[in-house]
Order: C-alpha cells, then sequence, then structure tokens
C-alpha cells in the first residue's frame, strides 16, 4: 500500500466513509501497526489545525463585519473621559513645565543672591553709615592720590613705622635682625612674644650681607636665659624642611616651607650668601630666624630682596657668625656668647614653638 | 424568540448555546453589547480605536474557542470575564510598547485570567504558523486544501473546478499539497 493510498485510507476512516466491514479491518490494522497508528492521529491533528485556522478566519471576517457597523468614533467621543484642563496641560506639558519651574527658582535665587536680599541687611541706619564711611575713605584717596600726583611733596611724607622680626644670638640681649629694617632708623624697640617693648640700640651692621646686630638697652630688660637653638656652621642642603618665626603682622605667625635652592637670587645675579626656600612671607618676616628640624637656625629671612613670585629668600647663618665675630669690641658691652647646644631637637614642632618663641621679637622701626 | 430579544444585551446562557449553533444574529448582539465597555478601557489608558478593536476581538475569540472546546466555566457575569480578558491583553501589549505607566484606569471589576491568555498565545502561534505556511504553499495547492479541508467540498466538485480529468490524478495532487504544507508547517519556527 503506497502512502498515497494509505492517507486515503486514513481520510475515509476519519470521515466515517468506511464501511463496517472496511472500518473493522482498518482498525486491526491500526492496532497490529503502530506506525500507521502514529500516522492516524498525526494526520487528525494537523487536518485538524487546518480546520481551526479556517474557523478563526473565518469567526474573524464575521467580527469584521460586525465592527465595521459600530460608529467607534462617535462612541469614542462619548466614552472618553476628558479630564479637566488643568490636568490634561500637565499630563501633556509636565517634563516642559517642571524644567521652567526649577528654571524660574534658579533664576529667582540668583537674582536675590545678586541683589543681596539673601544677605542679613542691618537697619536702614547701617546703610547709611556704611556708605557714610565709604564716601570718607573715598575722600581719604583721593586727598592720597593727589599728593602721590605731586610730587614736590614726597619730601614732606611721614615714612611711618616700619616692623620687622629679630632673634635673640645671646641670652644677655643682643638681638640680630636684617639690616634693611632698622636702616635710616631714629629709634629702635623690640617687643617681645608676651607683648612687652625694650628700647633697643643698633651696634653693629653689614649693609652687605643685610645683617644688623641689635642691643636691648632698656634698664627694665631681664636675662632672657639659655638660648634653646644653635647655629649651624655648615651648609644645609636642598629639600631640607625648614620654618621661619616672624611678625608680618602684630602676632607672631609660623611659616612653614622646603629650602629649595642653595643659593639666593637678587635680580640678576646669583648669591651664594643666601638660600632660597619656598615659604610664604611677607615684609614684617624679614629678620626672623631660618629653624631647620632640629631647631638649629641655618639662616635669617631677608624677604625684601625677594622679587621672585613664590619664593624667599635667607642669608647663610655661617654669614651670620662671621658678622658676630667682626663686631668691634668696643661696641660691646658685654660678652656674647653663642649658644651651641640645641636643647629642642628631639620635641614635638608645637612644643619646638612654645620654647622659641620667647627668643623672637618684633623688631619696631621709628623714623621720623 | 421575538425580535425585541433579539435586539438587546443578550443573556449569558444565551451567547453560549448561540456560540455553540454558530448562530450569527447572537455574535453581533455581543459584540456590539460589550464593545463599548472595551473601548473605554482602551481609549483612558494610552490606547485607540484600533487597539480596541484588536483586543476586543482576541478576546472574544478565547471565548469562542474557549465555549467551542467544552471546557467553559463560567464563575462569574460574562461582561466581567470579557472585561478581565480584555485588560489582562491590553496589560501586556502596554508593556511590550513600553508604554505601561504602572497604573491603568478601571470602569469594572475583574478577575485576574493569566493562564487562558497565555493558552489563546499558543494557538494565535499556530494560527499564524498555519496562514503564513497557506502563503508559501501557493496556488492551486492552497485552493485544494482549503476547498477540501476548511470547506468540506468532495473530491468531485474540486475536479470539476479544476477541470482534473479523472479523480484519482486529482486526489494525487491533493496528497503532494498535504505533504508540502506539512513542511512548510514544521519548518517554521
Amino acid at each position: 500500500m503506497s502512502d498515497n493510498q494509505l492517507l486515503e485510507q486514513i481520510e475515509k476512516y476519519l470521515s466515517g466513509e468506511m464501511t463496517r466491514d472496511e472500518r473493522a479491518r482498518f482498525e486491526i490494522l491500526r492496532n497490529e501497526n503502530a506506525e500507521i497508528n502514529s500516522k492516524v492521529t498525526e494526520h487528525k491533528h494537523f487536518t485538524g489545525l487546518i480546520k481551526q485556522y479556517g474557523e478563526r478566519l473565518e469567526l474573524e471576517k464575521r467580527l469584521n463585519a460586525i465592527h465595521d457597523e459600530i460608529d467607534v468614533h462617535a462612541l469614542e467621543d462619548e466614552l472618553m473621559i476628558q479630564p479637566s484642563f488643568i490636568v490634561r496641560l500637565w499630563r501633556n506639558h509636565h517634563s516642559k513645565i517642571s524644567v521652567a519651574a526649577s528654571i524660574a527658582i534658579f533664576a529667582a535665587l540668583c537674582t536675590m543672591f545678586f541683589t543681596g536680599y539673601l544677605n542679613n541687611r542691618g537697619g536702614n541706619y547701617v546703610q547709611l553709615s556704611e556708605k557714610i564711611n565709604k564716601i570718607g575713605a573715598k575722600t581719604d584717596q583721593l586727598g592720597r592720590t593727589v599728593k602721590s600726583l605731586n610730587p614736590q611733596h614726597a619730601g614732606d611724607l611721614n615714612p611711618g613705622n616700619f616692623r620687622g622680626t629679630g632673634f635673640a644670638i645671646s641670652s644677655n640681649g643682643y638681638i640680630v635682625t636684617d639690616n634693611h629694617v632698622i636702616k635710616d632708623a631714629d629709634s629702635v624697640y623690640v617687643q617681645s612674644s608676651d607683648g612687652k617693648s625694650y628700647k633697643a640700640k643698633v651696634i653693629y651692621s653689614e649693609p652687605a650681607t643685610d645683617i644688623a646686630v641689635l642691643e636691648i638697652t632698656d634698664a627694665s630688660f631681664k636675662t632672657l636665659g639659655v638660648l634653646p637653638y644653635s647655629f649651624k656652621k655648615a651648609e644645609t642642603d636642598i629639600g631640607e624642611s625648614v620654618f621661619t618665626l616672624g611678625y608680618p603682622r602684630d602676632a607672631m605667625v609660623l611659616g612653614p616651607g622646603y629650602l629649595t635652592a642653595s643659593t639666593g637670587f637678587n635680580g640678576t645675579n646669583t648669591d651664594s650668601t643666601a638660600y632660597q626656600v619656598s615659604i610664604p612671607v611677607n615684609f614684617g618676616n624679614s629678620g626672623g630666624p631660618l629653624l631647620d628640624n632640629r631647631v638649629d637656625i641655618i639662616g635669617i629671612i631677608n624677604a625684601k630682596q625677594t622679587h621672585v613670585e613664590g619664593a624667599a629668600f635667607a642669608i647663610k647663618s655661617n654669614y651670620l657668625l662671621k658678622a658676630i665675630q667682626d663686631i668691634p669690641v668696643d661696641s660691646l658691652k658685654k660678652p656674647i656668647n653663642t649658644n651651641n647646644k640645641n636643647a629642642l631637637a628631639t620635641l614635638s614642632r608645637v612644643q619646638q614653638i612654645k620654647k622659641l618663641q620667647n627668643f623672637v621679637f618684633m623688631v619696631k622701626v621709628y623714623n621720623q | 424568540m421575538s425580535e425585541e430579544l433579539n435586539t438587546g444585551i443578550p443573556t449569558d446562557s444565551e451567547v453560549i448555546l448561540g456560540i455553540l449553533n454558530n448562530s450569527e444574529s447572537v455574535l453581533k448582539r455581543l459584540y456590539i453589547a460589550y464593545f463599548p465597555m472595551v473601548l473605554q478601557l482602551i481609549i483612558n489608558n494610552n490606547g485607540d480605536g484600533d487597539d480596541a478593536k484588536d483586543v476586543y476581538q482576541e478576546a472574544i475569540i478565547i471565548l469562542y474557542n474557549k465555549v467551542k472546546t467544552g471546557d467553559f466555566e463560567l464563575s462569574s457575569k460574562l461582561k466581567t470575564y470579557i472585561y478581565s480578558i480584555c485588560r489582562r491583553l491590553w496589560l501586556k501589549r502596554l508593556s511590550q510598547m513600553n508604554r505601561y505607566g504602572g497604573d491603568i484606569k478601571d470602569f469594572q471589576e475583574y478577575l485576574t485570567v493569566d493562564d487562558e491568555t497565555e493558552k489563546n498565545n499558543e494557538r494565535d502561534i499556530q494560527f499564524n504558523k498555519m496562514g503564513d505556511a497557506l502563503k508559501l504553499l501557493g496556488e492551486p495547492c492552497k485552493t485544494i486544501i482549503e476547498d477540501f479541508y476548511i470547506n468540506n467540498r468532495s473530491m468531485k466538485e474540486i475536479c470539476e473546478d479544476f477541470g482534473y480529468t479523472n479523480a484519482d490524478n486529482a486526489k494525487t495532487q491533493k496528497y503532494k499539497c498535504l505533504q508540502r504544507l506539512k513542511k512548510l508547517f514544521f519548518q517554521q519556527k
């Protein structure tokens, strides 16, 4: 029996067109032969699928026909829930509205900030007095400008007070500072860190190395006690961490930094008498001690010669020692005993500075 | 049945009997009765009229198949059942289109009907596969198969339509067509 004939038999069997005998015979065949049996089920299933497909197609056609009779648009209009105007506006444009609102808030805050609305405003009185102060200051400024524009008045200017820093080189009141600090001084005072002022006298100055030595002549001055630092004779290497103490303003200020070059620089020439250090210094720092980590004096800050940004210079300590030796004996009333012992090397920086501050002075210079 | 009854909303048992009897009028009344409800659901939840038509017809087909295969058991009102199926189908479509915002506005009470839409999904796949296979089969095979297996026409009529000289030729042709259709159908993924 060919496949073709078998299929015909199966179809006849499934559609019930067989006679009773045929049917009985086919059922026996089906029971005996599993292959034929599976073919029958398979065929039944597949023709079922084709039929389902046809029915579905037919049903869809019918549904579409029914659907076409419905006026969908009219129904849609009727059934669409129309939210209120605000809600619709928000739904359709909420992202844009959010962006606009945040920009508006930002702009408002900016305006308030720049117009000073957010600052605490004192009453009008304060503002008015501020204004008067400002006007006063402006007038002063104008006066000054006029003065400086007139060169013949230059000599009449009161140069005012100078300020620098100095430090003790012996316990009996000898203090070293920069020559440029005390230059042209009429009178010199030194002020200790606890606020006591003493009259002092310049006993020696060396413009070449910018070193000057003062002696405290004030009667109220007592001895300072043993110096906690010694003076380093050897050169210090680049990279050493160093610090200075000084009076760039009324209070003593610590300036930490590094030794960055073994020579100084005075605009055109290298200067082998000085170190270059990277320490933030001001004019008031001039004459302050430059100390290394062991709290040995390695130099004297002479910031005034600095023409380079971010760098300061310090005179090397061996020039200081030389200057001390060069002081004429007849100008010394008492011997200078520089210390060779270092008492602070092992202390912490805070402790070191506590001990040091008694030996660092503000040098106040008056000249008329 | 009086004319009056024929135009209103059919009762639930009327619908089931009507489907079983292939009643055209019941189908129409059923369709018209519940379409507005589904339209309302879809157009107020990010859809349009065409979406409503697709979803609603799919739901009717699910109902139809279920009734026809005899495993339909109405555990709630037919209205609720249809609404639930449509709601489920629409949620699925919304998430497929990435338009599902997380909430849906409801107009009716509903049941959870997950597995029925899943079952229908399989039927859908087979339906599409059969449609594609028949398209690929081409003429005259397509017509022969459709006439014989879907429209239940006899081989004799088909023979005359296609001008085959004897029924055996037609039978051989039909046999070849069926083999090819099977091949095409099962080849598809």
